[in-house]
């Protein structure tokens, strides 16, 4: 009660005071905004010599760094008047052609020196701001499927990545997935990195541990959907995403295999796999993954994985999944940026108590991706689940995909997909979709 | 039944080993030789000139691949959780693979900005370094300079220099030994550095393309005319149009040298030379791209006699 007086007061109070100052401060604010008139003003003089200068010169020209090499910065450029008359065709212009060296001391002495200064001070502004990152996820579908219909045109996903160091011991990584109406925080978590024992930390919400499908965000995935496997037994599109606790930690094997073990607790909420009907509920999640590099070009990658929680059905009943994982990746190092190869399976056995006997169900996809040039990819995959509420009924299905790459940062896909599902129905249909990637470069996942 | 009691079995499997796996002992750092992971062959070529045998040096990058596009294999967290030092090339060369795997690696030392973290870029000779407006249009620029700046022996002294100093900073004991490896590798690199431009002295200005942007500092130094590149953009893969138009342009201009790096496939750089009368040199721009190019010395000797044998056979 005394709490809410002295919140009135102060909101009753609040405009008053702000008022009074505002009025006693006129005058100094008259002068402060003269004052930034003043310093905006310099600015801008120096702003257009800087562009003039970055006119008269290539417009991607490197501003030299002056301090080293007196000798090669004093040699007479031999070859410029060749360079120059180049530029308009080629047209990213060759940045240390000895001309760019000569424009520069075009410049007056005064505006060199000012350039840096404000390229400097923007960039200090920026400087602590989270790398931002904005993925586009658009998808299209032509043809049938009677029984998981899909939109025929959708901006499916608008993920937002903001991910920066938070101070010497930790980092944040949050993903804000919009679509087309509503958003979801599908990540956002902090990471411990210099805890001692070797032990790395997550907190926050966190696509958890279990397999491989699970942990990767839709961009990432060499498929337009999930597969039947991770929909039927192991959420869906969100998977296993859920608020909690991991703890990762790299593990003393023989031989240079890479083992590493993660234990995870959650809230115990995740789609319709797993569900918290009341406080202390927990869900569990623990994976274990060795790794080895057979030769320099291919590895091979093993996971087990298991996750417990409670369900839908109610308190009394539990979901427990078990999980293998194993890839296959071939990636030659010399042209390691035209062809790679990898294949993938995963297989889980979903274990579910509910009213009436225990669902034991057994799911798994089997997938290949080939890379055949710079910018193409060739996929297929296998699909089998049976339903994790009815294990009675088994769901399969495949697809071929191609995918294109017209840059780093955008990608077009197609993909193939037949599904034959328990009730005897057939779905043929044509996925098709956009990507496209704005902002900070983001690391490709293993 | 059975199969639940197997199950069961597994889970009590995982758990222990999990456990046990937490508690198992931390990689030791005691006082045995300082292991500096770098993030590629030129690096590590560098550190292990001035560490000598009083350090371990591991690159993580092979010389014969394209460092923008290293995979983070969990391989690699092996070596860098045990590092005491991690040098990198930085200007977000690595921007693609290194992050996860320092993230992941449980190594507080190589955290970025710990003490264990080197950024040799802080000593080097920086060039386009992008002004006014950047955009993705311009293909995979790099907003923060050129990365591919150890191609200046130059550069090289700078970077040798500033490891000298951290290395000096974390075995003080050994700084006298850092040091004077330092003035040997120095004096040696001035000597070779005599060598190499009286070797490239006859090229001066020479015209020449390359298929990636790797070359502006190897250029500046040596007096070459980097006129055009294969990709039309950085990271790019040639495009017909563009490809016409340099060859339009290598003919008009009489340039009869190609500068392919070792990752990047030969076919349209082939096509260019078969159009063009131009000779295909598939050049170095890393330690270990070959067998024998192995020290920092190594790369610039074969990089200059592969030009040198090229232009004097072409004349």
């Amino acid at each position: 009660m005394r709490r809410l007086v002295v919140l009135v007061g102060l909101l009753v109070l609040a405009p008053g005071i702000l008022g009074a100052q505002t009025n006693g401060n006129v005058e100094d604010r008259l002068k402060a905004d003269e004052e930034r008139i003043r310093a905006l003003e310099e600015e801008i003089k120096a702003l257009k010599t800087a562009l003039a200068a970055v006119t008269s010169t290539a417009p991607m020209a490197g501003v030299q760094v002056p301090k080293p090499t007196p000798e090669v910065a004093a040699a007479p450029p031999p070859p410029a008047p060749e360079t120059a008359a180049q530029q308009p065709v080629e047209s990213p212009p060759p940045a240390q052609a000895p001309p760019t060296v000569a424009a520069a001391p075009v410049l007056p002495g005064e505006s060199a020196g000012t350039l840096p200064v404000y390229g400097g001070a923007s960039a200090a502004a920026k400087a602590l701001n989270p790398d931002i990152s904005v993925i586009g996820d658009f998808l299209g579908s032509a043809g049938k499927n009677p029984v998981r219909p899909g939109p025929s045109l959708e901006m499916h996903e608008s993920e937002v990545g903001l991910q920066a160091i938070v101070d010497p011991y930790a980092r944040a990584d949050f993903f804000l997935s919009f679509g087309e109406e509503g958003v979801n925080l599908e990540e956002g978590y902090i990471t411990f990195t210099s805890l001692p024992g070797g032990f790395v930390a997550k907190v926050g919400k966190m696509r958890a541990a279990f397999g491989k499908v699970n942990t990767l965000h839709n961009h990432v995935l060499p498929w337009t959907d999930r597969p039947l496997v991770t929909q039927n037994l192991v959420g869906g599109e969100d998977g296993i995403d859920d608020a909690g606790i991991s703890v990762t930690r790299i593990l003393p094997a023989p031989k240079n295999i890479f083992l590493e073990a993660t234990a995870q607790v959650f809230r115990g909420d995740s789609s319709d796999v797993f569900k918290s009907n009341q406080g202390g509920e927990l869900g569990l999640v623990g994976h274990l993954r060795g790794y080895k590099d057979l030769t320099d070009n291919t590895n091979v990658d093993l996971g087990f994985s298991y996750a417990r929680g409670h369900n839908e059905a109610g308190s009394a009943y539990r979901t427990q999944l078990y999980g293998m994982d194993a890839t296959l990746h071939w990636k030659p190092l010399r042209r390691s940026i035209y062809h790679s190869f990898i294949g993938r399976s995963e297989l889980i056995w979903s274990e579910r108590e509910q009213v009436g006997p225990v669902q034991q169900a057994f799911g798994f996809y089997t997938s290949g991706d080939y890379q055949l040039g710079r910018r193409w990819f060739v996929g297929g995959r296998y699909d089998r689940s049976e339903r994790a509420t009815n294990a009675s009924l088994t769901d399969s299905g495949f697809s071929t995909i191609l995918t294109y790459w017209p840059s780093e940062f955008s990608q077009i896909r197609g993909q193939y997909r037949f599904g034959r599902y328990a009730d005897g129905r057939e779905a043929n249909e044509l996925l098709f979709q956009f990507q496209f990637s704005l902002g900070a470069h983001g690391a490709h996942p293993f | 039944m059975n199969t639940g009691y197997l199950r069961l079995r597994l889970i009590l499997i995982l758990t222990v080993v999990i456990a046990f796996g937490l508690l198992s002992p931390v990689p030791g750092t005691g006082a045995s030789k300082l292991k500096v992971v770098t993030a590629t062959s030129d690096l590590a070529a560098l550190a292990s000139e001035i560490g000598g045998d009083h350090i371990d040096v591991e690159s993580i990058a092979r010389g014969y691949q394209d460092p923008h596009f290293v995979e983070a294999k969990p391989s690699f967290l092996l070596k860098l959780r045990k590092a005491d030092l991690l040098v990198v090339v930085g200007l977000q060369l690595e921007i693609g693979w290194l992050p996860p795997l320092i993230t992941q690696s449980g190594n507080p030392r190589i955290q970025v900005s710990a003490a264990g973290y080197l950024d040799a870029s802080d000593f080097a000779e920086i060039l386009e370094k992008p002004t006014g407006v950047v955009t993705r249009a311009m293909g995979d620029v790099h907003p923060l300079g050129n990365p591919h700046y150890w191609l200046d022996p130059e550069n090289g002294r700078r970077i040798a220099q500033g490891i000298q100093g951290k290395l000096a900073e974390m075995r003080p004991e050994d700084a006298g030994y850092f040091a004077q490896r330092f003035q040997a590798f120095s004096q040696r690199l001035t000597t070779q550095e005599k060598a190499w431009d009286e070797a490239m002295k006859p090229f001066h200005g020479l015209k020449v393309v390359s298929y990636h942007k790797s070359w502006p500092n190897f250029a500046k130094r040596f007096n070459l005319n980097v006129v055009g590149y294969i990709e039309p953009r950085p990271g790019i893969p040639p495009s017909p149009s563009h490809t016409l138009e340099l060859i339009g342009m290598m003919q008009r201009d009489n340039v009869k040298l190609i500068m392919v790096e070792p990752y990047f496939d030969l076919k349209t750089p082939n096509s260019i030379a078969s159009h063009t009368g131009a000779k295909v040199l598939v050049m170095l721009p890393s330690v270990g791209g070959e067998k024998e190019v192995s020290d920092y010395f190594k790369l610039f000797d074969y990089d200059i006699a592969l030009l040198s044998k090229a232009v004097s056979t072409a004349h």
